[in-house]
C-alpha cells in the first residue's frame, strides 16, 4: 500500500469509530486526540481494525505510533507493503 | 472451539458479545432463561408488555457530548446514538420529612434548590459538582473512603448530605449503610450531572436491537442453556459445561452471573463471607387509566425517605422496609410527537430482604404479597394522592421473583457488597463482568462488558 492508500484506510477506520465527525480537515501532523473526540480506548479499535483487515499484530508498546496520521503512516508503511488497498 | 464464551445475556454479556463479535471473535453467549435482558428484561401480562427493571437510563448525554460515558459506550459498540431514542426526564424530587429538593438534567436546578432550602451551602455543592467532573474514577487513591464521612466534610449539613446520598444509593449501591467514594462519584455524576432519560419504547426495543446487532456480527446466542459448571484444568478455564451435559470449549470465559455465583460454578470455596443480607427490592407496578400529571404528579422520579436518618440496609425483621423508596412515572419524560404512545405506569420500589420471602410456603407467600401490596399502596398514596381510583392493572415482584429469573444470590439487584474491580478471578482465563465488577445500571453494566472484553479478550495475543 502506498502512503496515500494507508491514509485513506485510516480515515475509513476513523469514520467507522466516529461517524458523526467531519474528517475532511484532518491534519496529519497533529495528534488525533487533539482533533477528534477519541480516548485511549478508541486506539485499541484502530489496532483491532487493522488486525481484522490485514492480520497484522501491533504490540501494545507500539500503540503510541498511531497517535497521529503522520506517525501512523510511517509506522504502517513497511508493515503493509505487500497489502493491496 | 470458541474464542470466548459469555455466561449471561444481560446488558453486560450482550455488550461484551457485540464488542468481541465486531472483531471477528468466535463468541457464544449462554443464557439460562428463555429471554435476554437479565435484571433488565420484560414480560407479557394480560396483553401488556412490562419492563422489569427500567425506571430510567442514567448518564444522559446529547449526541455530540463525545466525552460522556454514554456516547463513548455507543462509539465502542458502533451504535448510533439516535438509536436509543432517549427522552429526558422533566424533573425529579428528593423528599425528606423536612425538605424537598428537585433536580433535572440541568444541574443548575439542583443548585438553585439548594440555595433556597439550605442557604449558604450552594457553593459547597457546586464545588462537589466540579470535583466530580474531574474525578478519575476508580484508580483514585480515595476511591474506598466512606462516602458518608466525605460528604460530612465537603457539605457539612447532615440533612443536605443525606438528601444527595439517597438517589445515589437507590441507583446502584450494593453496600449496606455506606458506600465507597469512588462508586458514589461515578453514580452521582451519572444521575445529577449527566441525568436521567427513558428510551421511547422501553427496554424491549433496545434488547432486540442489541441481539440483532450481535447476531449480524456473527455472534451465537443460546437461550435456555444454563451453565452447570465452568471447566477448569490446571487452574485455567477451558470452557463451560451446560446443564444438558454439552461442553463448550473456549479460550476465555466471561461471566456475568455474579462473583460468588461464578466461584460456585468453578467449584471454588466462598472466600468472602458477607455479614449482612444483600439488598433486594419489592416493586409494585400500576398501569393508570390517565396520565400521571393529571393526578397532580409531575415528577419523573421521586426518591422519598420518611425518617430523620436515611438508612440503607436490608430490612431488619420484616420482609420489606417502607421508610425509603422510589416512585417512577414512566409517562413523565419528554416524549416526542412521533414516539409510540407511552402508557402511564407508576412504579414504586422499596427495600426488601430475600430470606424473609424465601422462607414462606406458596400460600403464605401469596398472603404476604397481598399484605405488602396494600401497605405499599398506602405509602404511594401519600405521594400521589388518590392514584388508586385510576388503576387499571397492577403487578408486583419480590426478591423471590428476581432470584427465580436471574439466578442472582438472594435476589440481589446490585450484587455483592464488595466488588471485583479488575474482573479477575482465581482461575486463569476466567473474567467477571457486569454488576459484580462494580458497574451497575444499564449503562454501567454495558460499559463493564466492553471494558472486560477490551482488557482481556481482545488484547490477548493468543489468536492467530
Ligand atoms: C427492579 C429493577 C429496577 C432497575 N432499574 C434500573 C433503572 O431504572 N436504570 C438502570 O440503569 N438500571 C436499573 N436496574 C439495574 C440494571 O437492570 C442492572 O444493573 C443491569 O441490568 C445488570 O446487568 P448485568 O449484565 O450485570 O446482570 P444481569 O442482567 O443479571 O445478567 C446476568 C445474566 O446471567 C444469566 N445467568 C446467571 N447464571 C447463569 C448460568 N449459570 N448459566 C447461564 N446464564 C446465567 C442470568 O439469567 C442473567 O440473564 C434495575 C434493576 C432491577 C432489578
Amino acid at each position: 500500500m502506498t502512503p496515500a492508500e494507508i491514509r485513506s484506510l485510516i480515515v475509513e477506520i476513523l469514520a467507522n469509530i466516529v461517524p458523526d465527525v467531519d474528517l475532511s480537515q484532518l491534519r496529519d501532523d497533529v495528534p488525533f486526540r487533539e482533533q477528534l473526540p477519541l480516548d485511549s480506548m478508541d486506539f485499541l479499535d484502530i489496532v483491532m481494525e487493522l488486525r481484522k483487515r490485514f492480520r497484522i499484530q501491533i504490540p501494545e508498546d507500539d500503540y503510541g505510533m498511531l497517535a497521529s496520521m503522520a506517525s501512523a503512516i510511517e509506522y504502517l508503511s513497511p508493515r503493509l507493503v505487500r497489502e493491496k488497498a | 472451539m470458541y474464542d470466548t464464551v459469555i455466561i449471561g445475556a444481560g446488558m453486560s454479556g450482550l455488550a461484551a458479545g457485540i464488542r468481541l463479535a465486531q472483531f471477528d471473535r468466535r463468541v457464544c453467549i449462554v443464557e439460562q432463561h428463555s429471554m435476554v435482558g437479565g435484571l433488565n428484561s420484560y414480560y407479557r401480562l394480560n396483553g401488556r408488555t412490562f419492563d422489569t427493571g427500567l425506571h430510567a437510563v442514567t448518564n444522559f448525554a446529547a449526541r455530540n457530548e463525545h466525552t460522556r460515558p454514554l456516547v463513548r459506550l455507543m462509539r465502542q459498540l458502533r451504535l448510533d446514538w439516535d438509536w436509543l431514542r432517549l427522552r429526558p426526564q422533566y424533573q425529579s424530587a428528593i423528599v425528606f420529612p423536612d425538605a424537598i429538593l428537585r433536580f433535572s438534567n440541568d444541574p443548575e436546578l439542583l443548585l438553585s434548590q439548594v440555595a433556597d432550602r439550605f442557604p449558604g451551602y450552594q457553593d459547597r455543592v457546586r464545588r462537589l459538582f466540579q470535583s466530580l467532573l474531574d474525578y478519575a474514577q476508580w484508580n483514585s487513591p480515595d476511591a474506598s473512603v466512606s462516602t458518608r464521612r466525605r460528604l460530612a466534610e465537603l457539605i457539612g449539613e447532615p440533612l443536605l448530605g443525606q438528601m444527595l446520598l439517597c438517589p445515589v444509593m437507590w441507583y446502584g449501591n450494593a453496600r449496606p449503610h455506606d458506600m465507597d467514594w469512588g462508586a458514589f462519584c461515578v453514580l452521582f455524576r451519572s444521575i445529577f450531572l449527566e441525568g436521567l432519560a427513558r428510551p421511547a419504547d422501553g427496554i424491549l426495543r433496545i434488547l432486540r436491537l442489541l441481539v440483532r446487532r450481535y447476531r449480524q456480527l456473527g455472534g451465537e446466542l443460546r437461550l435456555r442453556s444454563p451453565v452447570k459448571r465452568i471447566v477448569i484444568r490446571s487452574g485455567k478455564a477451558e470452557g463451560v459445561e451446560l446443564a444438558s451435559g454439552e461442553v463448550l470449549l473456549a479460550r476465555n470465559v466471561v461471566s456475568s452471573a455474579g462473583w460468588k455465583e461464578t466461584l460456585r460454578l468453578c467449584g471454588l470455596p466462598d472466600t468472602c463471607p458477607e455479614s449482612e443480607p444483600r439488598l433486594s427490592f419489592v416493586e409494585t407496578i400500576y398501569v393508570l387509566n390517565q396520565p400521571t400529571r393529571r393526578l397532580g404528579h409531575g415528577d419523573t422520579m421521586l426518591f422519598y425517605n420518611r425518617t430523620d436518618q436515611f438508612c440503607w440496609q436490608a430490612p431488619d425483621g420484616e420482609p420489606c422496609d417502607l421508610d425509603t423508596g422510589v416512585v417512577c412515572a414512566s409517562d413523565n419524560f419528554a416524549y416526542q410527537e412521533d414516539d409510540p404512545g407511552v402508557e402511564p405506569v407508576l412504579r414504586i420500589t422499596v427495600l426488601a430482604r430475600y430470606d424473609r420471602w424465601a422462607a414462606l410456603t406458596d400460600a403464605e407467600y401469596r398472603v404476604q404479597k397481598e399484605l405488602w401490596r396494600q401497605r405499599i399502596a398506602d405509602v404511594l398514596d401519600k405521594y400521589v394522592p388518590g392514584f388508586r381510583a385510576h388503576v387499571e392493572q397492577t403487578d408486583m415482584f419480590t426478591p423471590r421473583t428476581i432470584r427465580h429469573f436471574t439466578w442472582h444470590d438472594q435476589g440481589a439487584v446490585y450484587g455483592a457488597p464488595h466488588k471485583c474491580r479488575d474482573g479477575r478471578l482465581p482461575v486463569d482465563k476466567l473474567y467477571l463482568c457486569g454488576t459484580d465488577q462494580g458497574l451497575v445500571g444499564i449503562v454501567g453494566a454495558m460499559t463493564s462488558g466492553v471494558l472486560i472484553a477490551n482488557q482481556y479478550c481482545l488484547r490477548d495475543g493468543d489468536r492467530g
